[in-house]
């Protein structure tokens, strides 16, 4: 099971290798992990994606409050959060196949970000399941690059961890 | 106030009352050592004869003394030769202040002559690392550091200087703040708010709770952790434990949290422990466990440990709960503060019956006669001619689980051991750091000849600073518990671990400017402790014991806990 934890971390040098080398000490698997800094500049936010069952992510929870420059950590409920991610693909086009690439891009609400004679880049931002759709729908045209960025998320409302 | 960076690095140390550190100059550290040579009469520089054993006795001074240990080194292989004792004090919870200097800023990063990432490599061994490339930020640093060591669940920290921030013109603002006051710095604060720098209030509905669970037990079991020692909680655990009337089994590292010669106690429990203590966790309808990890070589099956029983743990570290073994109940707080507030509340209860039961399987030790000397005979001799509160450390393997079977540790800081890591070498360091920290006891080192030869140089320490470490070799010509594994598991392939080879013992302990004597019955044996007790110096005694001696009882890793493969 997939399960959001966001962490709020010393912005200081060495922290996510604190943070990445207690999963893998423990061989906890990340699937994705997004780093940034947050409105107060002292402060990152670190969203990390963990494909695990409860106790797995319990015990990574635990073991994150003991890190010293690791301020607040939390495990987001799906149901209650906000999540999103960005992709980044570019695609083989060309005269003959640009309008139903465009057409693609213009259900999924994604952005045309650069062209050339021969590829296209486009952007979404999105909820990871929607982000995949758009990837395999673009799939046929011949994918020539992908970068995604890993999901970021926020609580829904006015609460914040 | 302005004064140099170096002079507040060990001003820092005063406000934290240190009166000793243990270390090894080098290229990088000069100018803290320049300092040092300043500060001569305020702080006393034990010289070791490897950072190993530097980093091994700042550890048995913090275990012994329950002060803080502090170690220097040097860059580059100074510092990657701490790592073993970093590693070692980590994970037993000794709380230790390693400060390392590093190249200076320019050369940073370009693999200059010593440098090495030692925050990096460090990081997964402390509980935090500091890397100071800012003078400014020294006292703030310095005061933290000590404050992660010693607060919550006590242990390593790393903090590694680069050499310019420890320039001699090098100045800063500085102000001296005891360390019962410091904690009101803005730094400290901040930490406090966010890791709950004091040790956590327990709930008391949680306390309840578990006095409602006592009060409905038949067949209730205490295990003595290491957190009863490392929180200085035996006049408290000693009280449950006789209001309860309940047997009490200690784990290696909770050695001297609950008086070894009590008759509640039921010994060792785990891979080593007694038979009553094993079978007591089978038994027990309600197992209490204060402040201790259900390691792998306690809770040797996780699935089956103590499965009559509802399992209640009580830790300082939440992150300790269910880790290792899913337990029914937990309390989250000081051993120390848990066990009062239990006390208040838990009455006077009289398990005649499970007592019997439990404590009719304690057995005599067989000493063995005839000509052989055998362990049993040695530590009786130890134990029958040394004070009753001497320091006992030891080294890893058949000599230190004997010695823990053995012995009776009546206080917290009384057997120095690396339970966790497991550490060879870690006995004679650990014995000069006791012995600097107290002065008036008598500090017994247990070793084999294994493990003596991997840090047998630190005699020379024993020597310079005149400490009458007692040296007691279980020498048997092998590596013991390597060899009764080989023995009962890979069909006696005694592959690599025969060790028919020097030093002569005795000569390298007079080489060393020590005395020592070879001894093969248990007559010489009583003799040279006598001589050693009495000589005032370092003292080596060689004692010749059989190569197929074994550690009694056994369970395997991964058994049931009361399936012995030796009894």
């Amino acid at each position: 099971m997939k399960q959001t934890i966001s962490v709020l971390v010393e912005n200081q040098a060495g922290v996510l290798n604190r943070i990445t080398g207690l999963f893998s000490r423990r061989a906890f698997n990340i699937e994705s992990l997004a780093v940034g800094v947050t409105d107060d500049p002292a402060v990152s936010r670190i969203t990390i994606i963990v494909d695990s069952g409860n106790s797995v992510v319990e015990q990574v929870e635990k073991q994150l409050n003991k890190l010293i420059e690791v301020i607040k950590v939390r495990t987001l409920e799906e149901s209650t959060m906000i999540g999103r991610e960005l992709i980044l693909l570019k695609v083989n086009a060309n005269h003959k196949t640009r309008q139903d690439i465009m057409t693609i891009c213009e259900i999924m609400g994604a952005k045309v970000s650069d062209i050339s004679p021969n590829s296209m880049t486009l952007e979404l931002s999105d909820t990871p399941d929607r982000i995949e759709t758009f990837e395999s729908l673009v799939r046929p045209f011949s994918i020539l690059e992908v970068v995604r960025t890993g999901v970021i998320a926020l609580q829904k409302g006015g609460g914040k961890i | 106030m302005k004064v140099r960076a170096t002079q507040a690095i060990l001003e820092c140390l005063l406000e934290q009352d240190v009166d000793t550190v243990f270390g090894y100059p080098g290229g990088t550290i000069l100018n803290l050592y320049d300092e040092l040579y300043r500060y001569q009469d305020k702080i006393k520089h034990i010289l070791t004869a490897h950072e190993q054993g530097a980093a091994h006795a700042a550890d048995g001074y913090a275990r012994s003394t329950g002060k803080v240990g502090v170690c220097f080194a040097t860059s580059g292989p100074g510092a990657t030769n701490l790592t073993t004792g970093i590693a070692t004090a980590y994970m037993d919870s000794s709380p230790v202040v390693f400060i390392t200097c590093n190249v200076s800023e320019e050369l940073l990063g370009k693999d200059s002559f010593q440098e090495v990432d030692i925050t990096g490599i460090a990081m997964p061994i402390t509980k935090a690392t500091y890397l100071v490339r800012d003078p400014q930020t020294i006292p703030d640093i310095m005061r933290q550091a000590f404050a992660v060591a010693a607060t919550g669940r006590p242990g390593p920290v790393l903090i590694d200087f680069l050499k310019n921030v420890t320039a001699l013109n090098q100045t800063i603002d500085y102000e001296f703040i005891h360390w019962s006051e410091n904690r009101n710095t803005s730094s400290i604060r901040r930490l406090a708010v966010s890791h709950g720098l004091k040790a956590p209030e327990p709930d008391l509905g949680d306390v309840e709770k578990l006095v409602e669970m006592i009060g409905q037990a038949q067949r209730p079991l205490l295990i003595c952790g290491g957190g009863v020692v490392r929180g200085r909680a035996h006049e408290e655990f000693r009280a449950l434990a006789e209001r309860l009337d309940a047997p009490v089994a200690i784990t290696v590292m909770g050695g001297g949290g609950f008086p070894g010669g009590h008759p509640l106690t039921t010994g060792m429990i785990g891979m080593h422990g007694s038979q009553a203590s094993n079978v007591a966790c089978n038994e027990c309808d309600l197992l209490i466990a204060v402040g201790c990890r259900f390691s792998d070589r306690v809770a040797l099956q996780p699935d089956t440990f103590a499965s009559q029983a509802k399992i209640v743990q009580i830790d300082i570290d939440r992150s300790e709960i269910d880790k290792n073994v899913l337990t029914d109940h937990h309390i989250i707080g000081s051993a120390k503060r848990v066990l009062a507030l239990l006390n208040e509340r838990v009455p006077q209860y009289s398990h005649p019956e499970w007592k019997e039961r439990i404590l009719s399987l304690k057995e005599e030790r067989q000493e063995g006669t005839g000509d052989r000397l055998t362990p049993s005979q040695i530590l009786t001799a130890i134990h029958k001619a040394a004070p009753s509160g001497a320091i006992v450390s030891t080294d890893v393997g058949q000599h230190q689980m004997w010695s823990i079977q053995h012995f009776h540790f009546d206080y917290p800081g009384q057997l120095l051991t690396s339970g966790g890591f497991g550490t060879m070498g870690f006995g004679l360091g650990a014995a000069i750091g006791a012995q600097v920290g107290n002065p008036d006891k008598v500090v017994i080192h247990a070793t084999g000849d294994g493990c003596f030869r991997m840090n047998c140089h630190e005699l020379a320490t024993v020597q310079y600073y005149h400490l009458p470490i007692i040296t007691v070799v279980f020498n048997n010509g092998t590596l013991g518990m390597v060899r009764q594994w080989q023995h009962l598991i890979y069909k006696e392939h005694y592959s690599q671990t025969t060790l028919d080879r020097g030093p002569d013992f005795v000569k390298l302990a007079q080489a060393y400017g020590l005395k020592g004597r070879r001894v093969t019955n248990r007559a010489e044996m009583e003799q040279a402790l006598q001589e050693a007790l009495s000589c005032g110096c370092g003292y080596v005694i060689d004692c010749q014991v059989d190569i197929d001696e074994m550690v009694r009882p056994m369970v395997p890793g991964g058994a049931h806990i009361t399936d012995f493969l030796l009894k």
